[in-house]
């Protein structure tokens, strides 16, 4: 069966089980469109490519699904590039098809051409340019494998035009066939076998989860290990929901805005069983004085992750619901009673905590409330800075893919659009972008997207009138000289701009009327802006100064 | 210290600069880059050269071994190899001279391919000591012009 290239990049999108597609049109992708016209693919049109991409991520995240997104050349795909990096960072499976240029016109500097293959290079799993149309599903094919498998990732697809005008013989491969691309799934049963005996033998583990966990549903797995050797477990950001919060062995989130608690524990640990998490910079604080009396034990697909920050003792390279299986049918409890009492003395004494005794709204408190309200239930898509630390703080997180938020990119701007994606992909579920007046702004366009779709989510501003996280840092760093992060002048009445843009708005100044806000805005089957107006001058504590080592936290309490 | 490192890749277009890309984003130099078919066309072998903290590569090696269109990646250093390099190189000579340039040549088992009045075009082929040994010998003369394909490894 002869198709156009347009019709071949559609038919191969749906066997591919594509259901939804994030983008936006323009010249060199007219082809696809019209295809897309009567595809029965439901197809979301943001406000601007990044909404798109982050859209597709959010979709992603939250259903695990390969998330989908279409820009045409040069400037639409530039657009995209913010949220293919923040894809490739977090390991999102994403496909972004961009169009390109007519072959004949590459290298022109042809009207909307950008040479999208160099430039995608280094923050995409991989990415083609697809130069002969009896290429393309084989190519899509591939690119649906790379995305998903292994440690995933996004994929970028370049399509010249005059490739999706022209015909071929169209049959979708069943299987792709990449001989260079094998990644491990089976972990090594002898390494297995030393990480059980080094459990066993330990008698200060801890267990490090990260996203990792997340992406290979391993969280059951995760839960069962964690009980059957009665270890403590704390997660990375992107590990939040992992791990239940609500657990008795829970230490929360580690790292630069972590547990005073988690930091110790891994600072006093003897064993630390990384699962699917990588070391980060923001986890480890001051790399020499990193853990000192640990061994450490490394599981994660990617080869490349192992010993790449710490030295790791035993690496196990591999899918972690795999190796958390293998491990829970062998493993021996080692005896942790001594180390459990320590650690609810850490408990005790540094919880999470914040002024309660104000007549201003706290931040904290808002996210609280959203998280009382909602029972634990909601799907939490953050922006980045103070408000990604409160939500990530201060919301239990007892469910994988519940939490949505740009780790290791830090993409300010995420958490709307990825929202957007995530209220497609889970239709019933209640949404919460907690956000700042920053962040929010720089895709605030994206409310036409919402209420053009009948999306209810919701965005909870903690409005304080900065960014709040570079204040932060200007205030401990840089003797309070706060320049260039206050957006008082200027700042917009969100609560009109909901209005213009056919959403609710809400102000909330008054703490006793935070809650009732909230519980108003998940019976409204609307987009709902809520605007708290919150204490400018809060800080998220405790924190770990950079470059300092992890249990020399200033804790803005003592 | 110094590496050379061997990579099997799809001969495909893109693909150097995404191998290139893992050490120019570290503000690695690549000392010498060679790239060429091998025994089965649709492979190409790269073989690089480079200088940096072993750490550090050996972290650029796990990243190569991801690229997806890479193959398989060997690092000779530590191991038993050869290794070779191909240069042609001008060097000036006169009547009274080029007696003695054609002699240091063949002591070093290179060949003058083409000469004129004045000057001698020489290919040479050797490990880097072989090559350093000869340029050493002919430092008495004026090297005009030279190009050298970098280095090439393998191992039994």
């Amino acid at each position: 069966m002869k198709l156009s290239g347009a019709k071949i990049v559609i038919e191969s999108l749906i066997k591919e089980g594509v259901d939804i597609i994030f983008g936006y049109p323009g010249g060199t992708v007219l082809p696809i469109f019209d295809v897309l016209y009567d595809s029965p693919i439901k197809f979301i049109l943001p406000r601007h490519e990044q909404g798109a991409v982050h859209a597709a991520d959010g979709y992603a995240r939250a259903t695990g699904k390969v998330g989908v997104c279409i820009a045409t050349s040069g400037p639409g795909a530039t657009n995209l590039v913010t949220g293919i990096a923040t894809a490739y960072m977090d390991s999102i499976p994403m496909v972004a098809i961009t169009g390109q240029v007519s072959r004949s016109l590459i290298g022109n500097d042809a009207f909307q051409e950008a040479d999208v293959t160099g430039i995608t290079r280094p923050i995409s799993k991989h990415n083609y340019l697809v130069k002969e149309v009896d290429e393309l599903a084989g190519t899509i094919k591939d690119a649906f494998h790379i995305a998903r498998t292994g440690r995933p990732g996004p994929v970028v697809i370049d399509i010249p035009k005059d490739v999706t005008v022209l015909e071929a013989d169209y049959e979708y491969p069943k299987e792709a066939n990449i001989r260079s691309y094998n990644p491990t799934y089976i972990s090594h049963p002898g390494q297995i076998k030393k990480a059980a005996k080094a459990i066993k033998e330990s008698k200060r583990p801890v267990i490090y989860a990260g996203g990792g966990v997340i992406i290979s549903n391993a969280s059951d797995e995760l839960t069962e290990f964690a009980e059957k050797t009665n270890i403590p477990v704390t997660t990375t950001l992107l590990g939040l929901g992992a791990f239940p919060e609500t657990h008795h062995l829970s230490l929360m989130m580690l790292g630069m805005h972590g547990t005073a608690y988690a930091n110790h524990a891994i600072m006093e640990s003897d064993l630390i069983i990384a699962v699917g998490s990588r070391f980060d910079d923001r986890v480890t604080g001051k790399l020499d004085e990193f853990a000192p009396h640990a061994k450490i034990i490394h599981i994660d697909i990617d080869p490349s992750s192992v010993s790449k920050n710490v030295h790791v003792d035993i690496p196990i390279v591999g899918d972690a619901k795999h190796a958390l299986r293998s491990l829970n049918n062998i493993v021996k409890a080692p005896d942790t009673k001594e180390w459990l009492e320590q650690i609810a003395k850490w408990k005790k004494n540094s919880p999470l905590r914040y002024n309660r005794d104000t007549d201003s709204i706290k931040p904290q408190y808002v996210v609280e409330q959203i998280y009382e309200a909602t029972k634990g239930n909601a799907i939490i898509v953050t922006e980045v800075g103070q408000n990604q630390m409160w939500a990530a703080q201060f919301y239990k997180y007892t469910k994988p893919r519940t939490f949505l938020s740009s780790g290791g990119l830090g993409t300010m701007g995420y958490g709307f659009p990825s929202a957007i994606g995530a209220q497609l992909g889970l239709p019933d579920k209640v949404v919460f972008d907690i956000a700042g007046d920053g962040s929010i702004q720089m895709n605030i366009q994206e409310l036409a997207t919402a209420v053009v779709n009948k999306l209810p989510v919701n965005i909870a501003i903690l409005n304080n009138g900065y960014l709040g996280m570079v204040r932060q840092w200007q205030e401990l760093f840089y003797e309070k000289r706060y320049s260039h992060t206050c957006l008082k002048g200027g700042c917009p009445d969100f609560v009109k701009l909901a209005e213009a843009y056919g959403a609710v708005g809400i102000r909330v100044d008054k703490k006793e009327d935070v809650r009732a806000a909230i519980d108003k805005a998940i019976a409204t089957d609307n987009v709902v802006v809520l605007d708290f107006v919150v204490d400018e001058e809060e800080n998220v504590f405790p924190m770990v100064p950079a470059g300092k080592a992890i249990n020399k936290m200033i804790d803005g309490m003592a | 210290m110094k590496h050379i490192i061997s990579v099997a890749v799809e001969n495909k277009f893109g693909v150097l600069a995404r191998v290139s890309g893992l050490f120019s984003a570290r503000g690695f130099n690549i000392d010498s880059l060679a790239v060429g078919e091998t025994e089965d066309p649709t492979i190409s072998c790269m073989t690089i050269v480079v200088k940096g903290d072993d750490k550090i590569l050996e972290q650029v090696k796990k990243q190569l071994n991801k690229l997806i269109d890479v193959i398989s990646v060997k690092d000779f250093v530590n191991k038993e190899h050869i290794d070779r390099e191909l240069l042609v190189f001008k060097i000036g000579v006169d009547k009274k001279t080029k007696p003695k340039a054609l002699r240091t040549l063949k002591r070093f088992g290179a060949n003058a391919i083409k000469a004129s009045a004045d000057t001698v075009m020489v290919e040479a082929v050797g490990d880097p000591s072989h090559i350093l040994k000869m340029l050493e010998a002919l430092k008495g003369f004026k090297v005009k012009e030279m190009v050298r394909t970098g280095r090439i490894a393998m191992a039994l």
